[in-house]
């Protein structure tokens, strides 16, 4: 295949989110360039556990997102299916839904308000007692005070995902370029961007996307249009294979809160799931340490505990490995998606934290819907760029 | 209290603990197995007693696995498990140390064949430990395939523990060559006498010793019955019609080694081509780790140990110790190099062996990913880096993540493998032991680990 010298778009990431906006550019007709200065799929969504929920959310725009995008990703695996074939559109998708458990009463309160709000706004939510629950997870720990169903929650691998939707890219006339790094933007006289700086070429274009993930207000900085995104740290460890275990994805209620903390310190809280090879992941933490990748025990203990505690059968299962990655976080918690107001034909699409693959189709529609000028099926609004949370200062 | 952790009881770490515990230092030594020597003075573990003894201020923790290495302010917290690796009670450790010395040593390489995943097929090492420690042989009739001067004595202890040795093939040129007519850059190596006399046992034995032969395939149904040999071109490639078929029921397969690197990567040193990249006085890149032996360069037991006598006397040094620059352990260590370069050099893998595959042949056994799966993740997802080649093939997501498929499947698809080397959990952990809190011992003392403590030799 040649090289591109010229596209429609070039999108500067090739993790999830940059893989499902060239998707859907390239579905719209444009001729795409995805570039990634480490390999394609292998920065945070190579570190991420395919979460694809609307359990954890509140009813606002993220949730609005995130309803629109479960019902996006079966549809796209269908037709990447009908396009790709099988193999290559193969991503573990597993419609196995979702569990939330309170430990106790004190728990058990804000989660039934949660999930009644859910409900208020069209989202399956069904109230278990502990009893319902356990005949659901039979070894689910008996310390149980109650628990929410949410048949909607989902799973897939995100590696799969995106490389499924950069290898429909390529199908249609697009280009994916691993290990090539975007080093700046170029203008054209009126001030609107006209191409991309990668090594010493210049690669002539209409609109950029900046894909970059955790990395996004890096490049943002270098584009000369800074936004606020920053990264937040999360791991999760691998139990070997096991026999089946655990069914859906069972995490604890006060996860919902650690994903809406803003808090710089560790946060940890119990996700449990088995993926299709029969190992356990065991999930989540947080914390904001900038991009330190240094090995933290303290947070392997807190996860190992946490998912003893509502796993007790978990506690002579041997732990693999661990993975971990930066997510992008904003600081009021919303993906930004839209075009930069002090750049035309520069767009942002990143900041989505632990929730980029459950996100992604969505994203990369309502960005294709906006660039071409369609009506998007999500309301914009509150995900645009120049609101105040994340139009950062220039920093120098 | 000037105290250091060695991790590896090896040749190597032996020698650095000694070194350190000569300066006064407190040593902790840290190894996986029952008994001191590693894997080249593999001990029986059930005799009674060590055949080695240690200055009195080292503290040797046998049967010990080193899950993690943490960084911690003014030097690193090493993580401990210390017992029998499937008992039920594995104790909690961690030590803290303003300076380690890692000697973890390399582990064998086995290249992918048809049939190398039936049972009857061992890595040389693994057949040698086996004969040394347990005094079993893993065959009554064994076909000894590989390269490198290790062969020789793999095959001598299994004449040794009764096995018959059919043939010894090695892929490159005979080791028997440069034995015979020591000139050159191999001229004078310390371990000439040694191999000579393992070359007499093989001649005794009437073993045949091939050169530029290969084990290419294993036969067999439940287990190995016959594999076939092949003569290869300077490539590697069989040579067509070359092929002969051997009755066996074991086969030992050894291509050199691979560091075993997980611990340094931990400890962030810097890594090139494999290996971990070392000063005049074995310190990596990271401050205040040292390494030495197989970790720093293939180089053999004699190298190990200069090396390890370097690394104790400068962790030694770093920590505070009044000590002397060991010149004549830098100058053995200088000279081994020189052998070791020479030596790889004459037994380098060449890239042929990717044939020896055919598309059903299993390249990563844990998760039983055929070569065929393999290049289609890699060709119809344009997988460029081993994270997600990884996650993609599942090649390296199993119970030895990587370490036996890692390097194989990294020169198959042409990416830099050191990524397969990444594993923050270095070895396996129950989730009741990580969940539990270890109590520290010894914590360094950032403000007195942060005077600027060069090393200079």
């Amino acid at each position: 295949m040649s090289r591109i010298e010229t596209a429609d778009v070039v999108v500067i990431g090739a993790g999830i989110i940059g893989a499902a906006c060239a998707e859907a550019l390239s579905a719209a007709g444009m001729r795409v360039l995805v570039v990634d200065r480490g390999a394609p799929a292998g920065g945070t969504t190579a570190g991420g556990e395919g979460n694809v929920l609307l359990s954890d959310k509140a009813p606002g725009p993220e949730l609005d997102l995130a309803v629109a995008s479960r019902r996006r990703w079966p549809e796209l695996i269908e037709s990447l299916r009908a396009e790709l074939g099988d193999e290559v559109a193969r991503v573990e998708w597993e419609p196995k839904g979702g569990l939330v458990v309170a430990s106790d009463r004190d728990a058990m309160g804000p989660l039934s308000i949660l999930a009644e709000a859910q409900r208020a706004v069209g989202v399956e939510a069904v109230d278990l007692t502990p009893g319902e629950a356990r005949a659901m997870e039979p070894y689910l720990t008996e310390d149980i005070a109650g628990a929410v169903h949410y048949p909607g929650d989902a799973q897939l691998q995100p590696v799969l995902a995106a490389t499924a939707m950069l290898a429909a890219v390529r199908a249609r006339g697009g280009e994916v370029r691993g290990w090539t790094e975007a080093r700046g933007l170029v203008f054209d006289g009126s001030g609107r961007v006209a191409g991309v700086r990668i090594g010493d070429e210049t690669i002539g274009c209409g609109a950029v996307v900046n894909a970059c993930g955790p990395w996004a207000g890096h490049f943002s900085v270098a584009a000369g249009a800074p936004i606020e995104v920053l990264p937040r740290r999360g791991m999760v460890l691998v139990t070997a294979p096991l026999p089946h275990v655990v069914g859906r994805k069972v995490y604890a209620a006060d996860y919902v809160a650690a994903v809406a903390s803003s808090h710089v310190d560790l946060q940890v809280s119990a996700v449990v799931e088995s993926t299709a090879t029969g190992t356990v992941l065991i999930g989540s933490s947080r914390q904001r340490v900038g991009f330190d990748e240094a090995l933290q025990v303290e947070v392997l203990r807190r996860l190992a505990r946490s998912a003893v505690k509502l796993f007790p059968v978990l506690a002579g299962v041997p732990v693999m490995r661990t993975y971990g990655g930066f997510r992008p976080y904003t600081p009021d918690h919303l993906p930004v998606i839209g075009e930069d107001p002090r750049f035309a034909g520069l767009w942002h699409a990143s900041g989505h934290e632990g929730a980029g693959i459950g996100l992604a189709p969505a994203t990369g529609r309502l960005l294709a819907d906006l660039m071409c000028g369609r009506e998007p099926e999500v309301d914009p609004a509150r995900f645009r760029v120049d609101r105040p949370a994340v139009m950062a200062e220039v920093r120098t | 209290m000037r105290r250091i952790v060695v991790i590896g009881a090896g040749p190597a770490g032996m020698a650095a603990a000694s070194a350190a515990a000569l300066h006064g230092v407190e040593v902790v030594l840290v190894d996986a197995g029952a008994k001191l020597g590693g894997q080249y003075f593999r001990q029986d573990a059930l005799a009674p007693g060590d055949r080695f003894k240690l200055p009195s201020n080292v503290e040797h923790v046998a049967n010990a696995a080193v899950w993690a290495i943490e960084p911690v302010d003014g030097g690193h917290r090493v993580h401990l498990r210390v017992g029998p690796a499937d008992g039920p009670a594995r104790r909690g450790r961690a030590v803290e140390a303003r300076a380690l010395v890692l000697a973890t040593g390399a582990y064998d390489r086995a290249l992918p064949f048809p049939g190398w995943d039936l049972p009857g097929v061992y890595t040389a090492g693994a057949a040698q430990a086996l004969a040394k420690g347990q005094g079993v042989a893993v065959g009554d009739r064994v076909v000894v395939g590989g390269t490198g001067p290790f062969l020789l004595p793999v095959a001598a202890s299994l004449i040794g523990v009764g096995a018959r040795v059919v043939e010894v093939a090695e892929a490159n040129a005979a080791v028997t060559g440069w034995l015979v007519n020591p000139v050159g850059a191999l001229a004078g190596w310390s371990k000439s006498g040694e191999l000579v006399r393992h070359a007499g046992t093989l001649a005794r034995h009437r073993v045949p010793y091939r050169s530029r032969t290969a084990v290419i395939e294993a036969h067999g149904s439940e287990c190995v019955e016959s594999v076939t040999v092949a003569r290869l071109d300077a490539l590697w490639n069989p040579v067509p019609g070359s092929e002969r078929r051997l009755e066996a029921d074991a086969v030992t397969v050894g291509f050199g080694f691979t560091p075993q690197l997980e611990l340094a990567l931990a400890a962030r040193c810097r890594v090139e081509d494999g290996f971990v990249v070392v000063d005049a006085a074995q310190g990596t890149s990271a401050p205040g780790v040292f390494a030495a032996g197989e970790l720093t360069g293939i180089g053999g037991a004699d190298l190990a140990a200069s090396e390890g006598t370097v690394a104790g006397a400068a962790a030694a040094k770093f920590v505070g110790a009044a000590v002397e620059p060991p010149v004549r352990a830098m100058a053995r260590v200088r000279s081994g190099r020189r052998f070791a370069a020479a030596l790889n050099a004459a037994y380098p893998v060449r890239s042929g062996w990717h044939d020896w595959l055919r598309d059903d042949t299993i390249v990563c056994r844990c998760e039983e990913v055929t070569k065929r799966a393999l290049f289609r993740a890699v060709d119809e997802r344009d997988v460029g880096g081993v994270r997600s080649l990884k996650l993609v093939s599942g090649a390296g997501l199993g119970l030895c993540q990587g370490r036996v498929c890692g390097r194989n499947v990294a020169e198959l698809v042409g990416v830099d493998g050191t990524g397969f080397a990444k594993r923050p959990i270095a070895s396996p952990i129950r989730l009741a032991e990580l969940a539990e809190e270890e109590p520290v011992e010894t914590p360094v003392d950032a403000e007195e680990s942060g005077r600027a403590l060069g090393v200079e030799y």
